[in-house]
């Protein structure tokens, strides 16, 4: 995945101001930052969701939205996008059907977030978490080679937010590229990489232990503090 | 265009209806529970065979009209929409699997009303019922396609339902329903003749007078089939896979 000077505005704020990266195949990257900053802002325009103003999105070779990524990339937003009137199974059945995937994935993807239980409830029945957890499957529908997941971890209860991450560096074993936004710290250390941002643009793209030594923090929301302060210290 | 996605979007929207039993008791029971109250207050028989049939196909076009723009609307907000749009399914998926399974709904609204007007309230038609059948459920679809296109340019569910009286009481007055349309005024009869909801009024008298329906019946269904066409390739081109 390539990011070449990606500048977005909505309205007359520019979300995004001129954000280069890329990504390697394989491996879980963390995107933190405050709430605000552009986070999925920048996941809609990796799925090819986003009016971009300018610069260039690469994923996977082909450039993000063409026909070709939509079954490749699964992509999982930040409220729970599925059908609250039909049970969790159908809406997996649908999407499966949209995605071309096979019918044994609805259980799998199932028995992966761990709804085994609520598969034939309404997905409007289900907790928070519940819903958040259906929505994350239909990402998982159909083995995409990237998974672009925002924020998949909220409001979940330690143990499944464990199990979540071991499905997470699982799929990553497996050679699946996947890009999980947060805005707790705590999560960040799991993460392979991380992408710090803070209003608009990467403050720091590195690895948790090389981010911990270049700021000699003690934990990571120490080293983010320290960065913003370097950045603002400098002159614009 | 994928015709397994299209299909499996239609059946999709059939399955959440069908989760909704209020919903489709009142689309199934309502129209024969006005036809019934039509009669009796029209208390003539002549009369209730010249305004059933218009019921009969004014029903599905503003049901469906408005059970789509509401439809469509949910979906854009609950953020299906967006996980669609990153997804392998085409636009004409989409709209085409709404009209699909509003169409087969229009049916369902249709039959049992008709069965009621045609036993027990003694409606009179000169020819079979089938002529009737395909206005209504033409009327239905181009329903749908209009609700999918207002709904592209309405933000809230309150502004769709407003939508209701801008793009169905203009053609209801203009018609032909209440008054015939050439005793309009020239410019208004103008007007009628380039409204689509006119060609399913004429066609659905003429489904009811003819003994057999003629050539300019199917000359109004293809109007108004190809008017419904037409609206669902402009909602197609509303819709858009980025957003700002």
């Amino acid at each position: 995945m390539a990011v070449r000077d990606l500048r977005v505005r909505r309205g007359r704020r520019e979300v995004l101001r001129g954000l280069t990266f890329t990504v390697p195949r394989g491996g879980v990257v963390g995107l933190l930052g405050p709430s605000g900053c552009g986070k999925t802002t920048l996941m809609r325009a990796i799925v090819g969701v986003q009016i971009v103003e300018s610069g260039t999105v690469t994923v996977l070779g082909e450039p993000a939205g063409s026909p070709p990524l939509r079954a490749r990339v699964g992509y999982s937003t930040q409220s729970p996008a599925v059908f609250s009137d039909l049970t969790v199974a159908e809406n997996l059945a649908y999407f499966a059907s949209v995605l071309g995937a096979p019918r044994s994935d609805v259980s799998r993807v199932i028995e992966e977030v761990g709804l085994t239980g609520a598969a034939r409830q309404l997905a409007g029945t289900l907790s928070g978490g519940q819903r958040g957890r259906a929505s994350l499957a239909v990402a998982l529908l159909g083995r995409p080679e990237l998974l672009v997941l925002d924020e998949p971890t909220v409001g979940l209860d330690p143990v499944l937010r464990e199990e979540l991450w071991t499905l997470f560096h699982r799929l990553a074993g497996d050679g699946v590229t996947l890009l999980v936004s947060s805005h707790v710290m705590d999560e960040a250390a799991r993460c392979g990489r991380l992408l710090l941002m803070r209003e608009g643009a990467i403050l720091a793209d590195d690895s948790p232990a090389a981010l911990l030594a270049r700021t000699g923090g003690r934990d990571l929301e120490a080293a983010f503090l320290r960065l913003i302060a370097e950045r603002e210290a400098q002159p614009a | 265009m994928n015709v397994s996605i299209t299909l499996a979007t239609a059946r999709r929207i059939m399955t959440q209806l069908r989760h909704d039993h209020r919903t489709v008791a009142l689309m199934l029971l309502v129209p024969s529970l006005v036809m019934i109250l039509l009669y009796y207050v029209i208390d003539d028989e002549r009369a209730f065979g010249q305004w059933a049939p218009v019921l009969l196909c004014l029903f599905p076009f503003l049901v469906m009209f408005l059970v789509t723009s509401i439809g469509t609307l949910r979906e854009r907000a609950s953020g299906t929409l967006e996980r669609l749009m990153a997804s392998p399914l085409g636009k004409l998926d989409l709209l085409l699997g709404y009209g699909i399974a509003f169409g087969l709904m229009a049916c369902l609204q249709v039959a049992p009303a008709l069965a009621v007007s045609l036993t027990w309230l003694g409606l009179d038609l000169a020819g079979s019922a089938a002529p009737l059948v395909v206005v209504a459920v033409l009327n239905a679809l181009l329903g749908t396609a209009f609700g999918l296109l207002c709904s592209a340019f309405a933000r809230t569910e309150f502004q769709a339902v407003q939508f209701m009286p801008v793009v169905m009481m203009p053609q209801i007055l203009l018609g032909g329903v209440i008054v015939p349309r050439d005793q309009m005024a020239t410019a208004l009869e103008w007007i009628s003749n380039a409204l689509p909801l006119s060609y399913a009024v004429d066609a659905m008298r003429e489904a009811v007078t003819a003994s057999e329906v003629g050539p300019s019946f199917w000359r109004d269904v293809t109007v108004v089939g190809g008017s419904a066409l037409l609206a669902l390739a402009l909602g197609a081109a509303t819709l858009r896979r980025r957003t700002p």
